[in-house]
């Protein structure tokens, strides 16, 4: 099995999944009930793209392993997520720039991803591109609608920076399998995604009315498995009918 | 005059829309009966929304979430089917959320086990469906339309529902144990859907005379009896009634007595989720006052900004 081809896979695949998993949380208790269906709907393209990654990951493994067995049965140091996928939803305004920071993330990286020399990775991605694209327009706007709304949805999404954009350098520093990536060729250079990804806050939120960050110290180590204390909780959850009732079809 | 001329249309089978004169009674009926049907919609994604997380599959999650997202959208249909009569979704809403409207008082129930995701589809949507089916020839246009495109997504939740309960029906003991269980449980409440008998039913004689309701509660009610009956056997699962027995004389299965004490105690608020249910909405509607003020402060700002540049 090549290694480091079946870690990248579940990197991307755990990162739509965990992020599609907590956007999933608000289904049924949004401030709204067209953005109830619409983040419900950006979970489900999430979960959508993580399974397509999650078989594949499971084509390339081999064996008995499914998409099922990634998702359900690895523990938390097998996670490869991000950091910033994994934080707790907060507000709308913490959900909605958690979604804007990774949607911005995503959407630089799937549009290099979708000319991978691997054509399965190259066919998710160009398919998930557009999907992406939408959920980026989507939290800009949400992010530009409260940065520039009232004086407490302004002071939210303050508090929503000071809260998640620790997260955010993570995103751009290798794992040993993004390095490796690279040096095959399959995968881009992702610190050359940060200047991209950096003016595009810096777009959305003067619009906004809202201070980028300076720089600041980056919280790392979910994409090699060393994870916050919360994605103990969110596996607890979601993996609980495979585990108490194992090797049952369902 | 005009109250004759109406009935005549509805006799004609010509559908009533949202410009032409109807009696007051016949606006409010339907306006009460849109609304819980919306309100039902919403509230409905509780029970059902509360296993999106736990779901034992990544393709069982994603089936999940896009049937609780079309109920959401099926709410959003009916609040615009009632607004038709003259009154506002923030007014529905409120009506709702200060426990003046009512909702199916089968939301009321709760949701224990996976099994029970598949019981609601098999049995609380195949309940619904049988109302929705009939209310797609109901007289009042804005309801019929939304109902037809309501019910093609209803065929879709029974049969997931069912295909559920089925794979656990074929699985391993614990399974098997837990998809009875869930038929137990869900069985009476469902019955209870089609709600009062004929007998003891207040707007039924009015509602049929309108063509808002083409069959009575127990009509409805016995077919759908007459399905599961049927549908139970391929599950190899039994329903909890020891006196359904088919019928060879009346063409029908015979079922024994609701238990309407119960019943009345959940449409009273006595259910065992009515309080977390109504709780539920309540904080979401208020945490997400914020938002909704933030968007329309943001809209305001944008369009004078539009204007200052115009001018």
């Amino acid at each position: 099995m090549n290694e480091y081809l079946f870690e990248y896979v579940v990197h991307l695949a755990d990162d739509a999944l965990i992020l599609g998993h907590r956007n999933s949380e608000w289904c049924g208790h949004g401030p709204v009930l067209e953005q109830d269906i619409a983040i419900t709907n950006i979970s489900l393209d999430l979960i959508g793209q993580a399974r397509n990654f999650f078989q594949y990951a499971a084509e390339i493994k081999g064996g008995d392993t499914t998409e099922d067995s990634l998702a359900y049965l690895r523990d938390v140091r097998e996670f490869r997520n991000c950091l910033l996928v994994e934080q707790q939803n907060g507000d709308w305004g913490k959900t909605i720039l958690r979604q804007f920071f990774m949607s911005n993330y995503q959407q630089l990286l799937y549009s290099r991803l979708e000319n991978s020399f691997d054509r399965q990775i190259a066919a998710i991605c160009e398919k998930a591109l557009k999907e992406v694209t939408y959920h980026l327009k989507w939290s800009s706007e949400w992010v530009i609608r409260l940065g520039d709304g009232t004086d407490e949805s302004h002071a939210r999404m303050i508090n929503a920076i000071d809260e998640l954009w620790t997260y955010t350098g993570e995103l751009f520093i290798p794992a040993g399998y993004e390095a490796k990536a690279l040096e095959s060729g399959l995968a881009p250079d992702i610190t050359a995604l940060k200047n991209d990804w950096l003016n595009r806050v810096a777009l959305v939120f003067e619009e906004a009315k809202l201070p980028v960050p300076t720089a600041g110290f980056a919280q790392t180590g979910g994409k090699q498995g060393m994870h916050t204390e919360y994605l103990g909780y969110i596996l607890a959850e979601m993996q609980y009918l495979q585990r108490t009732y194992p090797a049952s079809k369902w | 005059m005009l109250e004759q001329q109406f009935q005549s249309k509805i006799d004609n089978e010509i559908k009533i829309e949202p410009k032409d004169w109807m009696p007051e009674a016949y606006r409010k009926t339907l306006l009460r009966q849109i609304s819980q049907h919306a309100h039902s919609e919403v509230v409905g994604m509780l029970p059902e929304g509360n296993w999106i997380t736990r779901a034992p599959s990544l393709k069982r999650k994603a089936v999940l979430l896009a049937k609780v997202q079309d109920e959401a959208g099926h709410g959003l249909y009916l609040y615009s089917a009632a607004e038709t009569l003259g009154f506002s979704r923030d007014q529905m809403i409120h009506d709702l959320l200060t426990g003046k409207a009512k909702y199916s008082s089968i939301f009321n129930y709760p949701t224990l086990s996976w099994s029970d995701i598949g019981a609601i589809g098999w049995l609380v949507d195949g309940a619904a469906i049988m109302n929705q089916v009939m209310l797609c020839r109901t007289s009042y246009g804005p309801y019929a339309r939304a109902m037809v495109r309501i019910c093609k997504e209803e065929s879709f939740h029974q049969r997931q529902g069912f295909e559920i309960l089925l794979t656990l029906s074929q699985g391993t003991e614990a399974q098997k144990a837990m998809c009875q269980d869930s038929i137990n449980r869900w069985w009476w409440p469902s019955l209870m859907m089609f709600g009062p008998k004929d007998s003891e039913s207040t707007h039924s004689d009015q509602s049929t005379k309108w063509k808002i309701k083409r069959k009575s509660n127990d009509q409805l009610r016995q077919e759908f009896v007459d399905m599961i009956a049927e549908q139970v056997k391929i599950l190899g699962m039994t329903l909890p009634d020891p006196d359904l027995k088919w019928n060879e004389s009346r063409g029908h299965y015979d079922f024994g007595e609701i238990n309407w004490e119960e019943f009345w105690n959940v449409v009273k608020g006595n259910g065992p989720c009515n309080k977390q249910r109504l709780e539920a909405r309540n904080k979401a509607h208020e945490e997400g006052r914020w938002v909704r003020e933030a968007a329309i402060a943001y809209a305001q700002k944008k369009a004078e900004r539009t204007k200052n540049q115009a001018a």
